[in-house]
């Protein structure tokens, strides 16, 4: 595969072959075919393997699967509890999707860069991009529905009136009304981004240093691209759980009244 | 790099993740968490029970030997000191009886002296009687003694 991109014009070619999305359509319209099949397949391994331990689930003695499963679980459950103290039925299933669906997004960059693509290509698929946490649009994705899910909590926890109350009265109070919106539009704006491009960037980051480990000698490869996946198994887990926290606390502060 | 309809598929897809999750998936595994953190803390709870129920039953159980080692310590006593009794009863009785008989035999003895000192006295009156008859007849003349003899008659007779 290395050698055909070199072909196609050199490491820069390989490059951007490997970071061009299997894609269709036109202008916005446009689907990354890959980003959308892989984020899928892993959704559904994710609810596949939780449904197995949910309809095992019993108040016995759990086996090492089950015990496995239920450990993520509360681990989960501990790290919504330390932040959120009301009642809600989402929180805690949100943040359990997006940690496990997040990490498996991530750890498809452990994956060997060209193995899937080049089992794509003998499919006849030109392009193929096997990590879905590397395109925008599944980052973004997540963290604009965590983003209307602040916004739709803080409107009702708080009310219309109490969300805009907080929205124009602080941090300023009356006097600067326009500059305080100003302010609690960023702040509120910033959060979605800053998650969608934190997970981003981080694997973006990561598969683009996997890709060029891939152009060095065969010889070399394994000195640079072993120690990177073992350090890449902690920033896999690293940018799941920081995913899945900012969303508990994002969520945790739209259910408390600032105003 | 650009935002594009598969930021929509995206989405549809996470949305669907949470509500099968939301759903099928937490509510299950924690009542069963739930259930056996119950389950345990129940079991821990009924442990403790039957420990402090077992010291209960091992104190009463103590306390059952005890008693028993006192009481037969107290009938041992008692059997003790009626033996003793019964001994001291034998001794006194044998006593008593050994008394009796020795006081009988001693009264039979003083009867039976009594008896041969009054057989002997009047063997004796009587030889002496006739001692005397045979010595005065040859000497005395017996209307002149009439009066001597009749006296030591009435003597030996009063004595007799």
């Amino acid at each position: 595969m290395a050698s055909q991109a070199h072909d196609a014009g050199g490491a820069t070619g390989y490059i951007v072959h490997h970071l061009t999305p299997l894609s269709t359509g036109e202008g916005f319209w446009t689907l990354h075919l890959d980003t959308l099949f892989f984020s899928v397949i892993l959704g559904g391994l994710f609810l596949l393997v939780f449904k197995k331990a949910a309809d095992q689930a019993t108040s016995g003695v759990p086996g090492k699967f089950q015990n496995c499963i239920e450990m993520i679980v509360e681990f989960v459950d501990t790290q919504v509890k330390d932040s959120f103290h009301g009642t809600s039925k989402l929180i805690a299933p949100l943040a359990l999707t997006i940690f496990i669906w997040v990490f498996f997004m991530n750890a498809m960059d452990l994956i060997p860069v060209d193995l899937l693509p080049m089992v794509g290509s003998l499919m006849g698929m030109e392009y193929m991009r096997v990590v879905p946490s590397t395109d925008l649009n599944a980052t973004f994705a997540m963290s604009l529905t965590v983003f209307l899910l602040i916004i739709f909590y803080s409107i009702k926890i708080k009310g219309v009136i109490g969300f805009s109350k907080e929205m124009l009265l602080t941090p300023f109070g009356p006097w600067l009304m326009p500059f305080n919106l100003l302010l609690k539009v960023v702040e509120e704006v910033a959060k979605p981004i800053s998650l969608g491009l934190r997970l981003f960037g981080n694997l973006y980051a990561g598969e683009l240093i996997f890709i060029l480990i891939a152009l060095l000698p065969w010889t070399i490869q394994p000195l640079l691209s072993i120690p990177w996946a073992l350090f890449h198994i902690l920033i896999i887990t690293l940018q799941a759980f920081i995913f899945m926290v900012l969303t508990i606390v994002y969520l945790t502060m739209a259910h408390e009244d600032h105003g | 790099m650009s935002i594009n309809a598969t930021l929509i598929g995206q989405m549809i897809t996470f949305a669907v993740l949470i509500w099968f999750t939301m759903n099928y998936i937490w509510p299950p595994l924690m009542k069963a968490l739930e259930e056996r953190e119950k389950k345990i803390a129940d079991g821990l709870a009924a442990a403790e029970k039957a420990r402090e129920e077992l010291a209960t039953a091992e104190q009463q159980a103590q306390d059952a030997y005890a008693e028993a080692k006192k009481e037969a310590a107290e009938i041992i006593e008692m059997a003790r000191k009626q033996s003793a009794d019964i001994v001291a009863e034998a001794k006194q009785t044998a006593q008593r009886e050994a008394d009796r008989i020795a006081q009988t035999a001693q009264a039979e003895i003083t009867r039976e002296v009594e008896q041969a000192t009054e057989i002997l006295r009047a063997d004796v009156s009587r030889l002496a009687i006739s001692a005397a008859q045979k010595i005065l007849r040859q000497e005395i003349d017996e209307s002149k003694h009439r009066e001597i003899l009749n006296d030591v008659a009435n003597q030996l007779g009063s004595a007799s």
